[in-house]
Order: structure tokens, then sequence, then C-alpha cells
């Protein structure tokens, strides 16, 4: 199993509802439902993905978060609402991100951190836009129009009074080195964050 | 028919009458004491009869969803775009069960038939049947079939709306639910288009109270009318432009009020043609089944409240130019179904057919449909 999907599954309990934003094909829900017991819902808008998981028996929404919202979810309705590498593509994170916390008690998100040393590496030597495993597209054509740093992001929670409940870093095969860790938001590619807004 | 049998087409089929001798309660408060329930099947029902399709027709649809009757048929069934070998309602995997409602005009029990009291047609006297009513008759032939749950109850516009009380009112006997191109109920716009079609059969001087037949005759304007206005509803201002435009007939226009446009002429044959195989008595019995339809309406508008009861998995689909039920209703639903943590996915196929798309088949349609299908299938094991 991908490394992060094994952290992610821990931090989901059996019997949670979950919603997943931006499902993508759905191998994560399908995930939690066969390994945990989970119940719950993505939301895509891509129509080969959104095929997929109808073929997985994921429930699949096709709502697109940028013109709709999440609106049509109660307060509350949710134990956990995920977001996977979705988060740099939507047009208003920091909404995205109420929202979240708004319809589920907890949120888990992953987004690829601009500031590892390679993205810094390549625009400090080359003097063009960063490209990588995480973020392979060109500056033109990139879905990732919102990139940020894990600073930014934890900057951006404390602000808004979110509180970050765990983090982890981990590289681009998703490997959790200890390098990461002592020094994530330069060595770590990707951050699985922990977010709620319930006080301890 | 083509010249020879397509290799995806369940091929020549015939119906079979069913006949039920025990009285069925309706919701008006009437009983019918016995009827006949017209049925095509398609497929073969496995062992432990865990890959039964129930398909429900729409409004003027019947038990002729897929294959021909003879070779001289021109045309196949109603859905055989989505029904037959290796299409997404897989005969080759499914038992597919396809009737005609009761107060249909294709054979089954309906106004047109002789009422056993009185040794005449029904006419008006044919109680108005409710979706309720149609899924309690469609469960009655399930018993008969031996067929205890459905994998699939299937339907498009008022076949979804059935679709969708399936799973209200016998949760234990189906798995899925398949609504698609529907609403969880009518709005005053849609009540109005029908109210406006119902005008224009009982106002035809050949209606005659709805007792027509005793005078050997049939309000064929007024069912054309209807037939003309339901019509428009089911296309879209994009595909009707594509088709006709403003194209005329001839060159010039005559000055006059005859059929100029070829969308007018367009109009006039489908409702002459319709006029001419189907039944106004039924046609009012239809579009009053669609005004009631509202399962929300018994938990005080609250659809989620009605969704409660519902145990199966839905597939629901709207297409992006219908404007009879518009994506926006199939959302209202689906909201629904959400509130109730029942278990849904749902897509907006983008279509320039309006109502009409849910039986052409487009590739994403084909796609989703498919997949879901397909799943279902060996969630059954079929």
């Amino acid at each position: 199993m991908r490394p992060d999907l094994e952290i992610i599954q821990q931090w989901v309990q059996p019997g949670h509802h979950v919603l997943d934003l931006g499902c993508g094909d759905g191998t994560l829900l399908d995930f939690l439902q066969r390994e945990r017991g989970a119940s719950g819902f993505g939301l895509e808008i891509n129509p080969a993905h959104i095929t997929s998981c109808m073929s997985r028996g994921v429930a699949v929404i096709e709502q697109n978060l940028d013109t709709q919202g999440l609106g049509n979810f109660d307060d509350g309705s949710f134990d956990v609402v995920l977001m996977t590498q979705a988060l740099q593509a939507v047009r208003r994170p920091d909404k995205v991100l109420d929202e979240m916390l708004r319809v589920g008690s907890e949120g888990i998100v992953t987004f690829p951190n601009f500031a590892h040393w390679r993205l810094r590496w390549g625009l400090t030597l080359n003097g063009r836009m960063p490209e990588s495993d995480a973020l392979p597209y060109k500056w033109y054509n990139t879905p990732n129009i919102r990139l940020c740093t894990f600073k930014d992001f934890e900057a951006l929670c404390r602000q808004k009074g979110i509180r970050i409940k765990s983090r982890r870093v981990v590289d681009g095969q998703h490997q959790n080195s200890w390098l990461a860790r002592l020094w994530p938001n330069l060595l770590g590619e990707i951050a699985i964050y922990r977010i709620t807004r319930e006080t301890e | 028919m083509p010249d020879s049998l397509p290799a995806d087409s369940v091929g020549i089929v015939s119906p079979q009458t069913y006949h039920f001798d025990a009285p069925i309660d309706l919701a008006c408060g009437q009983t019918l004491e016995n009827y006949d329930l017209v049925v095509e099947t398609y497929g073969t029902l496995n062992d432990n009869a865990s890959n039964a399709v129930l398909i429900c027709h729409a409004l003027s649809g019947h038990h002729h969803a897929a294959g021909y009757h003879s070779t001289d048929d021109r045309k196949p069934g109603w859905w055989d775009s989505c029904i037959g070998p290796g299409k997404p309602i897989d005969t080759n995997r499914f038992f597919v069960v396809s009737l005609n409602n009761l107060g249909g005009c294709h054979g089954s029990t309906g106004p047109s038939s002789v009422n056993p009291r009185t040794g005449k047609p029904f006419g008006p006297e044919f109680p108005v049947i409710t979706v309720s009513d149609w899924v309690k008759s469609q469960a009655l032939l399930a018993d008969r079939l031996g067929i205890e749950c459905w994998a699939a109850v299937v339907g498009g516009s008022l076949g979804g709306m059935q679709a969708l009380q399936w799973s209200l009112d016998y949760p234990d006997r189906l798995r899925h639910a398949v609504v698609i191109a529907s609403t969880p109920r009518l709005t005053a716009q849609n009540i109005a288009f029908n109210e406006v079609a119902r005008q224009a059969i009982t106002s035809d001087q050949e209606f005659h109270d709805g007792r027509y037949y005793d005078f050997d005759t049939v309000p064929r304007r007024g069912l054309m009318l209807a037939r003309m206005v339901g019509h428009i509803t089911y296309l879209s201002d994009a595909s009707m432009g594509e088709k006709f435009g403003r194209e005329l007939r001839d060159q010039a226009y005559k000055f006059g009020y005859d059929a100029e446009f070829q969308v007018e002429s367009y109009l006039r044959y489908q409702g002459e043609r319709f006029s001419e195989s189907f039944d106004a008595n039924t046609y009012l019995l239809m579009t009053r089944s669609l005004d009631y339809f509202d399962p929300a309406y018994e938990f005080g508008g609250d659809l989620s409240r009605a969704l409660a009861a519902a145990t199966c998995e839905y597939l629901v689909l709207s297409f992006s130019t219908d404007w009879r039920f518009t994506p926006a209703r199939s959302e209202e639903l689906v909201n629904a179904m959400i509130g109730a943590r029942r278990k849904v996915s749902y897509a907006e196929v983008d279509a320039p057919w309006g109502h009409d798309a849910f039986l052409i088949p487009t590739p994403r349609y084909t796609d989703i449909f498919n997949a879901y299908m397909d799943r279902v299938a060996r969630e059954v094991g079929a």
C-alpha cells in the first residue's frame, strides 16, 4: 500500500463516515470501506475517475468544489473529511478548509510542499518554474494554481484557529525519512495533516 | 428490422400475459378485482434468482423495451440501446423483466379494457393509478416470477420514480435503484404542462367524458395536441434548432396557417402517429400519476426522512439540457439521499437532446451505465 494511504487509514476509525474531496479513481475510499469498515462519499469532476469509482462500488458524486462548494452537506455530518493532493488545485483553499471543518469534525489534508529543496534549487539555478514528480506540469497547464509551503499552510491554520492534531512528512516516494522529519519544509515533499476545530 | 439481427440484440421476443385473480387495493381507495399484466423478459434467471433486473417504463412506454416482435418490425423496443448482450443491461448476465404498467394501453389492464362488472370498457371508471400502486403490482409480478430480490430496478423519467418508490416501499426487495432523468416530485411548471395536455384531450368533442369507446370514436385531435405539447418538453431548444432550425417545407412563406415550417410538420406527424396508437384515458391517467408522485409528502415534505426506510444503493443520472426534469431536480434527490446517509452515486451527463437523452446512448452515459451495472452483476454473481 502507498505509505500516505497507510498513514491516512490509521486516522480513520471503523464505522467512520468519510467525505473524500477530489476522490480520484476511488482507491482510498475503496480501501477505507473494505479495510476499515468506513462509509461515505467521494466528490469528483473527472469523468473517467467517476466511472472508475462506480466500477469499484465507491459512492461518488459529480460535484465541483470551486463552483458548487459543500453547501449541500449538513454541519458535522461526517467524522472525517479527506482531501489528498487537491488543496493546491482549488480556487480558494482557505474557504475549502473552513467548509471541510464545518461538515466534518476532522480533516485530513495532503499537498505537495513548494519549499522542497529540489524545487527551490530548480528555481534558483535554472530560473524556471520548478517541476518534480509531485508537480509534473508546466506553468501554463498546471491544475495546481494555489501552491504553498508547509509553513504557509500552518500559518493559515493558526490564523483560522484550526488545530493541527498531527503532521507526517514524506518524500516523493511517500517514504517517511528521518531527514524529512528534521527539516520538513526543506526536505519534505508531501505532508499529511490531520486538522480539527475541536479543542483537546 | 435490419436485414439480419444485430449481434447485440436480444432478437425476436414475444410478450406474455400474466393474469392476477387476487384483488389489489389502490391508493385512491378503490380495488381492482382482477387484472392482467403484459410482460417481456430477456436473458435467463439464474439458479438463486439473484440476477433479475426490473425495467420501469415512462409516460408513453410499455413492455416492449428490447428486441423485435417480428422480422417485419421497423424498430426495436424503446430501450434497445441499453438492453441486450454486451449492453449496459447485459442480457448475457441479467434476467430482464419489462412490463406494461396497470392503466396502460398495450395489453395490461387499463381504461380501454373491458370492465367485468359492466361488460363495457372501463373508460372514466378506471381508477387513477399511482406510482406506489404500480410498484405494488410489480412486486406481485416478482412473486409470480420467483424473484425475491431484484439486483436492480431501473427506469428513466416516470420509470425512475418507480425505481425510487421501490426502494421506499420494498426496501428488502432490491439491491440497487437506478434513477435516470427523473425527479422526486413535479414542479408547478411540470404540472402545468400536464394540465394543458389533459385539457387538450378532455375538450375534444370526441372525448365524450371518457366514454368514446361506446361511440366508436377516439379524441384524436386532443391526443395529438397533448403529444405535441409533451414532445416539445422532451427535446431541448438546441436539439430542435439543430434538427429543424427555421427550415421551411417549401421555399417561401405562403402567408397562411398550414404547416409551413419543418418543425410544425414534424410535431403534427408525431402527434398523429401517437394518437393512432395510444389511449386517451391512459394518457390522462399517466399524467395524473406523475402529478401525484411525491414520496416526501407523508413526511412533511422532508425527502431525507422518506428515504430513511431505504437500504438499497442508488445511481442517479441527469442530463445537462433536460429542462423537463433538470439536473437540479436530480441533485435535490441526491442531496436528500446524502442527508439520509444512503449510498448514492451521481453524475450529470453532458448531452444536447433534452429529456430524451436518457434514450440515446452517448459515450459517457453508456460508460457510466456499463460500469455501474457491471458492478451490480459482479455483486450478485451474474
